[in-house]
């Protein structure tokens, strides 16, 4: 493991929490989450008011131990917490070798990297973390949406000038609203789930089938695209890339002149936010409609979003195309976001004593560190994401395994007709009594199976005494020879007797005491 | 054919139907205790009847007054030890108690054979070749039986170790002694010796041993429900042997359905069928060891119970650790004392979970769990992904990943509870050893998994300690 520039200096490290640029709400830190980052053996101060928009007053701070300290003091501490990127102004406040953390979008900017990299400096990018399972409890971009995917609903709830649930009063019938969600991502999935426990009547649409299960699990109903018989006519990506996509425009244009509201959180990562809801959709909404566009800051999923603003068009249908979202969540925000900062300098404080250590084998730490002492190590060689831990292996197949061997069907005939042959065969030339023992065996085997064919899972174990204690009837063939003249065969069936009947009465016995266990709730 | 003949067959018509109806009846919890009134009342008839034709049959006899102390002497006795041992058996001791009857059949088939053989009065000449047939092969079944389930219950009563016996050959021995008995049988037709009913005797017992010996701890479930099956067909054959179609019923119908029960078992856990019927399917050496990745993170009783307190809903998982600890009393405490704050608890339960068939139902049931919030695998595998937390209490194999994602593993393709898409899992374990099939468990390596180590009671206790610990000055506050 390689030394960094923090782990050189011996003492535990200075950690500053600073304050964010104006008009974010948010702080890197709360109390709680700055107490447990003296935990790890830091020195955490805060910069004065730093969480004041998210309401942590300063007193706040200064109960979980951490110092109220000014401006240029915060910023100079060996390691600086932060939710946006620095301003270059902010960076020359760094002092050399220390480590900034934040939102830093590596990918969008490549400029702040180079400013960052001409000192001796290491940047980490918590919106860099991996998406692998391992990295869950680090992604800040998860949380983020999951909070801003709630609020969207509030904000669509808050414009809107109707109940989201159907109520039947004596002033009239109110039908619910209806909203469409597209995107069932983190965020979607989120509004999905506020929206319907508002009590609205809810849909989703996105392209992955296979989130149809959690749309359903949170209330939503899924909207599949279904061009799957248009596909086979011409087997081309393209091709069937176009029928998809005329398609999905039709169905929002269906579902447009529908619903109340839309929640728009359709992302793809590096491009531009793709146009799902036109000019013409937006038209045929009723006025009063409310439509979220989450994804304005990137371009935006409706046509007629602006960033930052609320717009109403001429038919009376307002596009809210606030990109703060999160931010208007700001105590959890800042919680979720510090839970997030602090899983993540978890990882990267392995001793627990105030140091912080960078693996570069790991690849959650390979991934997140963006600029490292001075100079750029974004993106990641993708190599490394390619060998994540077997945890991200798929999900398997629905379909149950097959066996690994499974006779043929052939075959199988064969051994029936077999089977059947040698019976046939037994029976014609056994002599008188055995036919009808036979046929009484096969009868009662038949049976045997049919009767138990749904036997419930829980009952297995009654089940099984009391076959057990029925299959003692073989005491009756013990009692009948238990009169024979010989001693030696009466001993031998008194013996026969005893075991079957200890079967016999210990098996049911045993079977009614369990069966007088099982209890229904509402049997109490 | 006398009266009292003809009464006992009627009888035994009836006893015979009284039986399906009690097999159906115990296949739904409704009719369940109905089901197993119809069981005595048919086995009442049966014995009734038989008594009835075997003093008219004897009256008179100078047989007549040992046999008739004996009959009474020993059904007196077998009756007291068998309702003893039912009344005062653990719960978590029924697999091994079940064993044990199971080799009470086949003792009795055994018995009954060797007197079959010793007392050939009544017999038609031309038959006798048929009926020496039917003395050997009940003999066969009835001491298989025996052995196995002498060697099933010592495994899991755990007096001798219950990893599999792995004799060079095995299958050649299992087949060469099948073989020697079909010869045995052809010979002993032919020329009727004592000692080649000693030898067949010693064959089935030594089979029988090897059969079960040969399998693994973590398969008893499918072994008990088979030995099941082969005591119905030791009475089946001894209901040949001495002409009476109700054990042939009955026999039947035991074999069958314990068959058929095999084979849900089986399917459980993706074996073959066919390989279980043979017996030594023991689980082969795991084909690799480098699962054992990645570091697991421990949890303490407190953490757990503030997690607990969060939750809106939570699945338990037992296994056959929470058996062995007897943590069925505390976890349905822990169950009821969740349910009452209004967190949504339910019971998941694989299906071979424990060493017997349904023997977490039986446990939470002697617990006091209502049964309607106790799922199988196939009701509750699709609620995981939604579900806050999932506590893993005494389970291994049953909930591991590796069983669906690593084809590699010996358990790929076994069908597993998907606890690891919940959002919380806590695992209660004594130790970070490997489960009964040897393999290791990638669910504590998971990020959301956390481990709980120590006695699943002792540790399941101090939840609850905690739990209520925090009510109080909740409750003392709301006055």
């Amino acid at each position: 493991m390689e030394s960094t520039a923090s782990e050189r200096s011996g003492n535990p490290l200075r950690m500053g929490i600073v304050r964010e640029p104006d008009g974010e709400t948010r702080v890197a830190a709360t109390p709680d989450t700055a107490a447990k980052l003296a935990g790890l053996g830091y020195t955490v101060v805060v910069e004065r008011g730093a969480g004041a928009a998210a309401s942590f007053p300063d007193d706040a701070y200064e109960g979980a131990d951490a110092a109220i300290v000014d401006t240029a003091e915060a910023w100079s501490c060996d390691v600086v917490l932060r939710i946006n990127p620095p301003t270059s102004d902010e960076i020359a406040r760094l002092k050399d070798g220390a480590t900034i953390v934040g939102m830093l979008s590596p990918s969008l900017r490549p400029e702040l990297l180079q400013s960052l990299a001409v000192r001796d400096l290491t940047a980490i990018a918590m919106d860099a973390v991996p998406r692998i399972s391992r990295a869950q409890s680090m992604d800040v971009l998860s949380s983020m949406s999951n909070i801003a995917g709630y609020r969207a609903v509030v904000e669509a709830a808050h414009e809107f000038g109707r109940f989201f649930t159907g109520q039947v009063t004596a002033a009239g019938k109110v039908p619910p609203a209806k909203v469409l969600v597209a995107g069932a991502g983190v965020a979607g999935l989120a509004a999905i789930g506020a929206a319907s426990s508002l009590g609205a009547v809810v849909r989703a649409t996105d392209p992955r089938p296979e989130v149809a299960d959690q749309v359903h699990s949170i209330g939503g109903e899924y909207l599949p695209v279904d061009v799957a018989l248009e596909q086979s006519t011409d087997g081309y990506a393209k091709a069937t890339s176009e029928a998809y996509d005329r398609r999905a425009a039709e169905i929002y244009s269906e579902q447009a002149a529908e619903v109340d509201v839309i929640i728009a959180t359709a992302l793809i990562p590096g491009r531009p936010a793709p146009r799902l809801i036109t000019a013409t959709d937006v038209a045929s909404m009723r006025p009063g409609s409310v439509i979220v566009d989450m994804a304005a800051a990137q371009g935006g999923n409706v046509e007629g979003s602006v960033p930052g603003k609320r717009v109403v068009t001429e038919g009376g249908v307002i596009i809210l195309g606030y990109t703060d979202l999160a931010g208007r969540l700001p105590t959890q925000a800042s919680q979720l976001y510090g839970t997030n900062l602090l899983n993540l300098i978890k990882l990267l404080t392995p001793g627990k004593d105030g140091r912080l250590v960078i693996d570069f084998d790991d690849v959650v730490q390979r991934a997140v560190t963006v600029v490292r002492d001075g100079s750029i190590t974004w993106p990641p060689p993708p190599v490394a994401v390619a060998a994540a831990p077997s945890t991200t292996m798929p999900k398997p197949e629905k379909e149950a395994p097959e066996p690994k061997r499974r006779m043929s069907p052939r075959a199988l005939t064969g051994l029936v007709a077999l089977g059947i042959a040698a019976l046939f065969a037994v029976c014609a030339f056994a002599p008188p009594p055995l036919p009808q023992h036979f046929l009484v065996l096969v009868l009662a085997v038949v049976v045997g199976f049919y009767v138990i064919g749904h036997v419930a899972h829980a009952l297995h174990t009654p089940l099984m005494s009391v076959t057990n204690a029925i299959s003692g009837i073989i005491i009756v063939g013990a009692m009948v020879q238990i009169m024979a003249p010989s001693p030696v065969v009466q001993v031998i069936a008194a013996v026969a007797v005893l075991v079957a009947s200890i079967n016999v009465f210990g098996g049911f016995a045993v079977t009614r005491r369990m069966l007088a266990m099982f209890t229904k709730a509402e049997d109490r | 054919m006398s009266a009292a003949t003809a009464i006992a067959d009627a009888a035994y018509i009836v006893a015979a139907l009284l039986f399906i109806m009690s097999l159906a009846g115990l296949s739904k919890h409704q009719t369940s205790r109905r089901g197993v009134v119809y069981g005595i009342i048919g086995m009442t008839i049966a014995l009734v009847a038989t008594v009835i034709v075997v003093l008219t049959g004897a009256w008179g006899s100078s047989s007549l007054p040992l046999g008739l102390t004996f009959l009474v002497v020993a059904i007196v006795i077998g009756a007291i030890i068998g309702l003893w041992r039912a009344r005062t058996v653990e719960m978590t001791g029924m697999p091994q108690l079940i064993a044990l009857f199971h080799s009470f059949v086949g003792a009795a088939a055994v018995l009954v054979g060797w007197n079959g053989a010793i007392d050939t009065r009544g017999i038609p000449a031309d038959l006798l070749g048929v009926h020496h047939g039917e003395v050997f092969i009940g003999v066969f079944i009835g001491g298989v039986t025996l052995t196995g389930s002498v060697v099933a219950f010592l495994k899991l009563s755990a007096r001798i170790s219950s990893r599999p016996l792995m004799l060079p050959g095995k299958n050649a021995l299992n087949i060469g002694a099948l073989v020697v008995f079909v010869a045995l049988t052809v010979w002993y037709i032919a020329a009727p010796q004592l000692w080649l009913l000693i030898v067949v005797t010693a064959l089935a017992l030594a089979l029988g041993w090897h059969l079960v010996a040969s399998i693994g701890g973590g398969d008893m479930p499918v072994v008990i429900s088979m030995l099941n099956s082969y005591s119905g067909w030791a009475a089946a054959a001894a209901g040949f042997l001495l002409n009476n179609d109700l054990l042939i019923v009955t026999g039947a119908l035991v074999g069958s359905s314990g068959a058929y029960l095999s084979y849900i078992m089986c399917k459980a856990m993706n074996r073959s069928f066919l390989s279980v019927i043979a017996g030594g399917f023991g689980i082969e050496a795991p084909s690799k060891t480098d699962a054992g990745g990645g570091e697991h993170r421990e949890i303490d009783a407190a953490g757990a119970a503030a997690m607990l307190e969060g939750a809106s809903s939570v699945i338990i998982t037992p296994g056959y650790g929470m058996a062995v600890a007897q943590a069925q009393y505390p976890v349905a405490e822990l169950a009821r004392r969740l349910r009452e704050q209004g967190v949504e608890v339910r019971f998941g339960i694989h299906p071979v979970a424990g060493r017997l068939p349904g023997h977490m139902n039986v446990l939470l049931a002697e617990a006091r769990v209502p049964y309607d919030i106790v799922l199988e695998m196939d009701e509750i595998n699709d609620d995981f992904a939604s579900t806050s937390v999932v506590l893993v209490i005494g389970a291994n194999d049953t909930v591991n990943p590796a069983a669906a994602e690593d084809p590699g593993s010996p358990i790929a393709g076994m069908p597993v509870l998907r606890v690891w898409e919940a959002e919380n899992v806590i695992v209660f374990k004594r130790s970070m050893a490997a489960g009964y099939a040897g393999v290791d468990n990638p669910l504590f390596y998971r990020d959301n998994t956390q481990m709980l180590f120590g006695d699943a009671k002792e540790r399941v206790e101090d939840i609850l300690k905690v739990l209520s610990s925090q009510s109080e000055p909740a409750q003392r506050q709301a006055r």
